[in-house]
């Protein structure tokens, strides 16, 4: 009778273990289900089409748009920019794998060595400075244009961001992953308020887009900017309007976010870059 | 051996009227309407395109315009109808500082089916006005247009 | 001004895309304060085999980068279509395009 309160004491520690903290592979089982059940018509490759898969009036608008893509030349210059060699030489094929084509979808990467995550942005702009360039700007110009073009590479691909697993990993996810679900700014709201509590509801008259699908179809080609933005321009701008101050592109905290965001939307394909409002 | 004064003349003139036929406009199709597209009102607009203001709604016009649009700068608009004969396609936008916006003239062979994407400087009414045996045949629809909360 | 043309049973159909900014000759210049004067496409023709099949006039209620998509009877893979814009300071663009 005298093992009982140990082997008792061992279970509960084995159960509360397992159940205290979600693997990320688990957080993504449940963000993914709670989309599928919230809207049983849309299969989950759908979502990254954001609003246009909720809302049919906006979406044949976007169809009409995309009958002719208003981001077509920016999208050849981004591929003209990516095939002109640099001053010594060498090229943007040079520093990635597969020559840069069809790469994308395994973005963003976490840099063990360096402990951070590396975004394909940065990743362009590293490639840059290593062949005595200048680093373009983060937001949009040069930079959207380029990784617009590599996104292009990897239409349809699906989305396959490593699971994070060491103890750097798990912590910039578990950072990304507190950044999506902590309230912020004037207006006290979280990612998550907007797009998973209230997901297809409006605020004021816009149609709050699902968070499952948000990074797969950048970078994004805005009416509203009349230019192709990169995924932490829209990070920036969404601060702002809920009245937070917006970080710097590639911060570490923008980093960290979209490191938490891509993964929750693995194996969705990729359908950047696109067209939105 | 000198060319006839006579041929010499007919050749003159063939060329010229030739010369002149590629510097003419083409005469058969109406010339840009400034009155009508400096028009600041609706009705002067359909006057000083059409010369009345006389349209009959009709079924027969199909117009898609979203009920919301997404950019008020960019909303995409086609018209199509199958009525026969039909000479022009026109497309107003009531509050717009200048309600014409675009008119589309049709060949004998030109089919009446047309699509552009058009400004709304604020929430109006976009009108189609197909023009087709000397009648005007026309469909209206609100088109909202707002500032929008967190997408705007 | 990028053109796609297509044919199918007698019917081509055609998109295009004029790289234009259709300014209104409302905006103000930030900077300056001054008006920014007025430049927009006021007609766009399409020619087939010699013969208009399309002529769209524009003000400028039409957005920037007009699109415009139309069809007519007649062309055949392979017919070259000439497209022209000009514009109300004078600017003019041709271009020729291949029905595919």
């Amino acid at each position: 009778m005298n093992f009982l309160p140990k082997a008792l004491i061992s279970i509960s520690l084995i159960l509360l273990t397992s159940v205290s903290v979600a693997t990320p592979e688990q957080d993504k089982e449940t963000f993914q289900s709670f989309y599928t059940e919230r809207f049983p018509d849309i299969s989950k490759e759908e979502f990254g089409d954001g609003v246009y898969a909720l809302n049919q009036d906006a979406r044949d608008q976007w169809e009409s748009m995309n009958d002719f893509p208003p981001y077509e030349d920016d999208l050849e210059e981004g591929e003209t920019l990516y095939n002109t060699a640099f001053k010594n030489g060498k090229n943007y094929a040079s520093c990635f794998e597969n020559g840069g084509e069809n790469i994308r979808q395994h973005y963003p990467k976490f840099d063990s060595k360096r402990s951070m995550v590396v975004t394909l942005e940065m990743a362009i702009n590293e490639c840059r400075t290593h062949n005595k360039e200048e680093p373009l700007p983060y937001k949009k110009g040069d930079i959207a244009k380029i990784s617009a073009y590599m996104a292009s590479t990897s239409e349809g691909s699906e989305i396959n961001v490593a699971t994070p697993k060491s103890k750097d990993e798990l912590a910039a996810y578990d950072a990304g992953k507190q950044y999506f679900y902590s309230k912020r700014g004037q207006l006290n709201f979280s990612c998550a308020n907007c797009h998973v509590q209230n997901v297809g509801r409006k605020a004021r008259s816009e149609t709050l887009s699902p968070a499952l699908g948000h990074p797969t179809h950048f970078p994004v080609y805005r009416l509203k900017w009349e230019s192709f933005g990169t995924l932490h321009r829209r990070f920036a701008s969404c601060n702002k309007q809920i009245r937070a101050e917006p970080l710097s592109a590639q911060s570490e905290a923008y980093r960290n976010l979209e490191y938490f965001l891509t993964y929750m939307s693995n194996g969705l394909p990729v359908n950047g870059p696109a067209s939105r409002k | 051996m000198a060319i006839s004064r006579r041929n010499f003349l007919n050749m003159l003139t063939v060329g010229s009227t030739a010369c002149l036929a590629l510097l003419s406009p083409i005469t058969s199709w109406a010339a840009w309407a400034s009155d009508a597209f400096n028009a600041t009102t609706p009705d002067d607009a359909y006057k000083n395109l059409f010369g009345s203001t006389d349209t009959i709604e009709s079924e027969k016009v199909k117009l898609k315009v979203p009920k919301i649009a997404e950019n008020g700068g960019a909303v995409p608009v086609s018209v199509k109808t199958d009525i026969k004969e039909v000479e022009s396609i026109t497309i107003f936008v009531k509050d717009n500082p200048q309600p014409l916006t675009a008119t589309f003239q049709m060949s004998a062979k030109t089919i009446p089916d047309v699509s552009t994407r058009i400004r709304l400087a604020q929430t109006s009414t976009v009108t189609a006005v197909v023009k087709a045996g000397g009648k005007l045949y026309s469909k209206s629809q609100e088109v909202k247009v707002t500032i929008g909360g967190c997408g705007g | 001004m990028k053109v796609k043309a297509k044919s199918k049973n007698n019917i081509t159909s055609v998109r295009v895309l004029a790289k234009h900014p259709m300014e209104t000759g409302r905006r103000i210049n930030k900077e300056s304060g001054e008006k920014i004067p007025a430049k927009y496409i006021q007609e766009l023709t399409c020619e087939h085999d010699g013969n208009v099949v399309f002529v769209a006039q524009f003000g400028t209620s039409v957005s920037q980068n007009p699109y415009l998509a139309f069809s007519f009877e007649g062309g055949k893979k392979g017919d070259v279509l000439q497209l022209r814009w000009n514009d109300n300071t004078g600017d003019v663009e041709k271009i020729e395009a291949k029905v595919k």
